[in-house]
């Protein structure tokens, strides 16, 4: 039922306007006073040096891709997680499991390569 | 009264009571520190210190607002915004207790009852990390570039593990419906899901791990690890902005609690008494979640700080295999009639 969304649309202009004002409110409050260096990042101690825009390292990259391909994954566990009761119910819960458990040693292996890759080795 | 009119009272009664929540782990946090190093803690604003979150609020409002030189105006200004909403809505569906009755309505005592509630929940808390990262990067500067990474790393690579403990909760109670778990888990103690051998305190600790680093709570604090990277993110917020992204952590913290006492302890349930009265259950729920919202900081007081590659490897190499390995069990257990 779509009106069971409702009050979570109320919730959300609350806190939206909560977020929002308080960001909004304290730019309009809060003193300013300018000053030399008072903009530069960090604000304390030797100056940076160079920009901040800088070039990430690969590792991050991959850690992310690994997150898609194993949280999307994981999310297709989900409708046989919510219906294994009623499989087992039914006295099907054997056949399904065996097909659900092949997706999940598809899982393992897909770990398992990472792994010897050294997908996983951070301090490489 | 019209239903709008019992939606907008629980949504103010629900929100307020985790702004509280969120305002009084801000004072917990510094004076259970206080008492674990034998000091006294913040005892001059009110009696207790009691109103030193209403001091730090004021204070916030009105300091400073830096925004530094090169930092991208749009996304600085909206990351905190970000970071602070996800966690604050996905309060919306926590079940906290059974049927209260409000100006004639029977209703339940959450904001939303969902069927999917555990999906909702899993995909709004998931937003949280674009605050994060968003903050880090636009604020052109080295520690909170860096902050924001590590924290959106760890983030993505603890969910896993997070959905995957959530998994065996919803094969145990055939749903995704957070209400419908915790009625599954009426009656003895034994039917709380962290007692479903062998699986449910596998699950538990898994979850209980994983909230910690999903919180970028000690000993997973690397967004904001002070020795190296300052303040982390948000290094280069100042007044409220600053204060939002604390609010966002303590209200993640907080919808955390609620979520293992929901999934593991049995929510509001009190053990051999289904039926006991609204008012008993929501005390219930609340001391379960009060006891896990101190666990936070007794953690943070008692282990060291991991190292970051100690935190990927952990999550990626114990907790990732563990957690797919304990799925795969609870499906075999079950499919074996052992859960009937």
């Amino acid at each position: 039922m779509l009106t069971d969304y409702a009050p979570i649309l109320i919730l959300l202009g609350l806190v939206l306007a909560f977020a929002g004002g308080n960001v909004v409110f304290s730019e309009l409050a809060s003193t300013r006073r300018r000053g030399i260096d008072k903009g530069s990042s960090y604000e304390c101690g030797m100056g940076s040096v160079g920009n901040a825009r800088l070039r990430l390292s690969i590792h991050f990259y991959l850690v992310a891709v690994l997150f898609i391909l194993f949280d999307v994954e994981s999310l297709l566990l989900i409708p046989w997680a919510s219906s294994a009761r009623g499989f087992a119910a039914a006295g099907v819960g054997h056949v399904v499991f065996a097909e659900i458990a092949g997706f999940v040693a598809v899982l393992g292996v897909g770990l398992a390569y990472v792994w010897r890759k050294g997908g996983l080795e951070w301090d490489r | 009264m019209p239903l709008p009119l019992v939606w907008l009272i629980k949504v103010v009664l629900i929100y307020g009571g985790l702004i509280t929540v969120a305002a009084a782990m801000s004072l917990a946090e510094r004076k259970v520190s206080a008492w674990i190093q034998w000091r006294v803690g913040p005892n001059r604003v009110g009696p207790w210190g009691l109103l030193q979150p209403v001091a730090d609020g004021v204070k916030f409002i009105f300091k400073e607002e830096l925004v530094p030189e090169g930092a991208n105006q749009t996304l600085f200004r909206l990351a905190p915004i970000l970071s602070a909403v996800p966690p604050m809505l996905a309060v919306a569906v926590i079940p906290f207790a059974g049927e209260v009755s409000i100006g004639g309505h029977v209703t339940t005592l959450s904001i939303a009852d969902l069927d999917i509630s555990t999906l909702y929940v899993v995909a709004i808390g998931g937003l949280g990390i674009y605050g994060v990262i968003l903050g880090g990067w636009s604020s052109n500067s080295k520690y909170s570039l860096l902050g924001g990474l590590r924290a959106s790393a760890q983030m993505v690579s603890y969910e896993l593990s997070l959905l995957l403990s959530i998994l065996v909760v919803v094969v145990l109670s055939g749903t995704l419906d957070l209400r419908q778990i915790v009625n599954d888990q009426a009656g003895p103690i034994f039917a709380w899901n962290i007692f479903a051998l062998p699986v449910g305190p596998i699950a538990f600790l898994l979850f209980v791990i994983a909230t910690f680093a999903e919180t970028n709570r000690h000993p997973f604090d690397f967004a904001e690890c002070e020795p190296e990277l300052v303040g982390g993110f948000h290094t280069e917020y100042s007044s409220m902005k600053f204060a939002l992204f604390f609010l966002g952590e303590y209200c993640a913290m907080t919808v955390m609690a609620c979520l293992t006492t929901v999934f593991f302890l049995g929510g509001g349930n009190i053990p051999w008494w289904p039926d006991a009265p609204w008012l008993l259950e929501l005390t219930c729920f609340l001391s379960k979640m009060g006891f896990f919202l101190f666990l936070f900081l007794w953690v943070r007081w008692t282990l060291p700080r991991f190292r970051f590659d100690q935190l990927m490897a952990l999550g990626w190499k114990v907790m990732l295999p563990i957690a797919i390995a304990n799925v795969f069990v609870t499906g075999a257990l079950l499919s074996l009639g052992w859960f009937a």
